[in-house]
């Protein structure tokens, strides 16, 4: 970078600091957070199934890259397919993998269940626990699912919490929030909006965003 | 803590419908019954799967034998003193079954 006549940067001046000022405080690399006992582990147990020929150091990069391409697509595409096709979105309640597969996407081996809103109920899915999430369909969860926060309230107030989202359901609407504990994942079938008559799946799938999946969305008719 | 039925089948306890409580334990280890559900009444919904038990899992071992989860809804009026929403509301949380004894008045 070449040095500038009077010091070094470049940002305009008039915001209230004088010359001599401290630099600005860098952004942390990565590796300037703590190292934990877990991240440890992690690194030492790759490290020594590599060694020991369990997977090559290929296997782990492209699983690692397949995991990271999934993504809430996916998951609309099911939702959209289940607007349009009765029978398609009784399949995909009844077992969500399978029908998944129908559509070429790959849901993976943990069991996922879709639960579908209707007139009268909202679904939100939580893992108060840790972060279950369903991956393979919806791709990584944001990092506020993962949080204290969410984890907590969205089962002690969850109506507040959706609100902090901008999603208001009705006071006559039950409200159902699912804690996955176990060993099953769940995504939410949102209710198919008004003024998308005659769309077709590729259109309604735009609307199916990740958080409508989640529960913590409605899904949108822009409004011209 | 008592000890947890040791069941050797798959056959489960409880049918959608029944009225169950979560039993009020504290045991250390590896447990997936979340502490805001435990002593506190719900119904079953329904059976979701039947597992090898995490508890065991966890420490290396093969979890056997498999145990019924259910998925058991809860009021949030039932979950939450002073619950704001309408009582309509629930949560439905996935419990195995040994953390289950049905509830008081539903005697199986």
């Amino acid at each position: 970078m070449s040095e500038s006549k009077d010091h070094g940067h470049d940002h305009p001046h008039g915001h209230g600091h004088g010359h001599g000022h401290a630099p600005h405080p860098f952004q942390p690399d990565i590796e300037d957070g703590p190292i934990t006992e877990h991240m440890v582990l992690t690194r030492a147990v790759t490290e020594l199934m590599i060694e020991k020929g369990v997977f090559a150091a290929e296997d782990l990069r492209q699983k690692l890259e397949y995991m990271q391409s999934r993504n809430p697509g996916l998951g609309a595409r099911l939702v959209a397919r289940a607007w349009t096709d009765p029978a398609f979105a009784a399949r995909l309640i009844e077992d969500a993998n399978a029908a998944a597969k129908e559509l070429d996407i790959d849901a993976g081996v943990v069991e996922i269940r879709a639960l579908a809103d209707r007139p009268g109920l909202h679904n939100v899915i939580v893992c108060t626990l840790c972060s279950c999430y369903p991956v393979m369909l919806l791709g990584n969860s944001p990092d506020w699912y993962k949080s204290r926060e969410y984890r907590s309230r969205v089962v002690r107030e969850p109506r507040a919490v959706l609100a902090e989202f901008g999603t208001e359901i009705p006071e006559g609407t039950e409200l159902r929030i699912h804690d996955s504990t176990a060993e099953l994942r769940y995504f939410v079938i949102p209710e198919r909006p008004a003024g998308t008559e005659g769309w077709s799946e590729e259109r309604l799938a735009e609307i199916v965003t990740r958080d409508c999946m989640i529960g913590t969305a409605l899904p949108k008719v822009a409004t011209e | 803590m008592t000890a947890a039925p040791a069941s050797t089948d798959h056959t489960p306890r409880f049918a959608p419908g029944d009225r169950v409580r979560v039993r009020a334990a504290f045991p250390p280890g590896h447990i997936r019954t979340p502490y805001f559900v435990r002593g506190r009444e719900g119904r079953v919904e329904s059976l979701a799967a039947i597992h090898p038990n995490p508890e065991g899992r966890a420490y290396g071992g093969d979890g056997a034998p498999k145990r019924p989860v259910y998925r058991i809804a809860f009021r949030q009026a039932d979950l939450w003193e002073g619950y704001a929403g309408p009582p309509g509301d629930t949560t439905v949380v996935d419990i195995f079954e040994h953390w289950l004894e049905p509830a008081e008045g539903d005697a199986r």
